[in-house]
């Protein structure tokens, strides 16, 4: 009777939606109760969480994407979004515009070139070199960059997320040894490198950090799938 | 929230039917981005519109202040790939931390540089 419930749930999409946004709602408090801990990162915790139960009772991925779509699909006007800060912030982008877009152009290449350098001085295959080049920008983008480029969107994201959970972590100890004091360039820095995840981070150490953070994530969206096709 | 949500969809459709037109060189997505941010420019203070503005921002800060579960559904998809982490997982990691530590050393560096020489700190 319980098994042939449980097959009945594991196949439909209300499970897996209603478990990513119970997993998601729990590791937001957990992260709440060491606020600034990046170890404590909700987004790593709920990804960790979700995949050992899918790995433990044998779930395939495309059963859970079914009720997790729902989730997944608000990226596309999540990435819309993104505008409105641009918007908002319009007096801030002009009058910082020359260290921004010198910092933009530069920054993007520094990510996606060294993306590629490194992972084909590993040897990886052209198809993982294409998933991982874009992994800077958010993961609608990067995914869309890197199913553009015959990569695999699914290791893209992935990437994505484990590149901005690494930013997360390293920035502060790292501009504080750089002693960077300029919260408008810490913010730029990890939004260009780590996207939302760095962003989120960002907003939790300083709001103009957080402010510039988000300038720099939808800026870079759009420059790298441009700058990409320099590189593959 | 129902004009916001429909506002952004409307925005990433014109975005996705002119990334078609250019061929898939820039996704959707980051087209609508631009061209939200071009219109609410454009069209802010007008007060036949200020109903739509308020919407928009509002749902818009809804969906950026929880961000980070639109990533959980993408990021479990590593459970296909568990094979590539077993052998190249060390590589993989290697690849990411040289890359993001050497991109936030460089864009920081060059933000302050540029900003320093345009004058951007001659009030400090």
């Amino acid at each position: 009777m319980t098994d042939g419930l449980w097959v009945y749930l594991a196949t439909s999409p209300l499970l897996w939606l209603a478990a990513t946004l119970v997993v998601w709602l729990a590791a937001t408090g957990l992260a709440g109760l060491s606020p600034g801990n990046p170890l404590l990162n909700p987004i790593l915790f709920s990804i960790a969480a979700i995949a050992t139960v899918l790995c433990v009772t044998g779930i395939d991925y495309a059963a859970y994407f079914e009720g997790a779509q729902f989730i997944h699909f608000l990226l596309g006007p999540a990435t819309v979004a993104l505008g409105i800060p641009l918007y908002e912030k319009l007096s801030l982008v002009k009058s910082n515009l020359l260290p921004l877009l010198a910092a933009l152009f530069v920054g993007s290449l520094t990510a996606v070139g060294s993306t590629v350098f490194f992972s084909r001085l590993f040897g990886f295959t052209p198809e993982v070199v294409a998933s991982l080049a874009p992994k800077s920008t958010t993961a609608a983008v990067a995914m869309a960059i890197s199913s553009g480029l015959a990569g695999d969107p699914a290791l893209t994201a992935a990437v994505v997320v484990l590149t901005g959970i690494c930013g997360a972590i390293v920035v502060t100890p790292m501009m504080n040894a750089m002693r960077i004091k300029d919260y408008s360039a810490r913010g730029f820095a990890v939004g260009l490198a780590s996207h939302g995840i760095g962003t989120a981070r960002a907003y939790s150490v300083d709001p103009v950090a957080g402010l510039f953070s988000g300038i720099a994530m939808g800026l870079n969206a759009v420059l790298t799938s441009l700058i990409v096709h320099l590189f593959l | 929230m129902l004009v916001g949500i429909t506002i952004l969809l409307v925005f990433q459709l014109i975005g996705e039917v002119t990334a078609y037109f250019l061929g898939g060189f820039v996704p959707g997505p980051v087209i609508g981005m631009a061209m939200i941010a071009v219109v609410l420019t454009l069209t802010g203070g007008k007060p036949v519109l200020e109903p739509a503005h308020r919407q928009t921002l509002d749902t818009s800060r809804t969906i950026l202040a929880n961000l980070g579960i639109l990533f959980v559904p993408a990021g479990v998809g590593i459970i296909q790939h568990l094979d590539l982490i077993r052998d190249r997982g060390l590589a993989l990691l290697a690849i990411v931390l040289l890359s993001t530590v050497i991109t936030l050393a460089v864009t920081v560096w060059i933000f302050i540089l540029v900003k320093r020489l345009s004058g951007g700190y001659a009030n400090d």
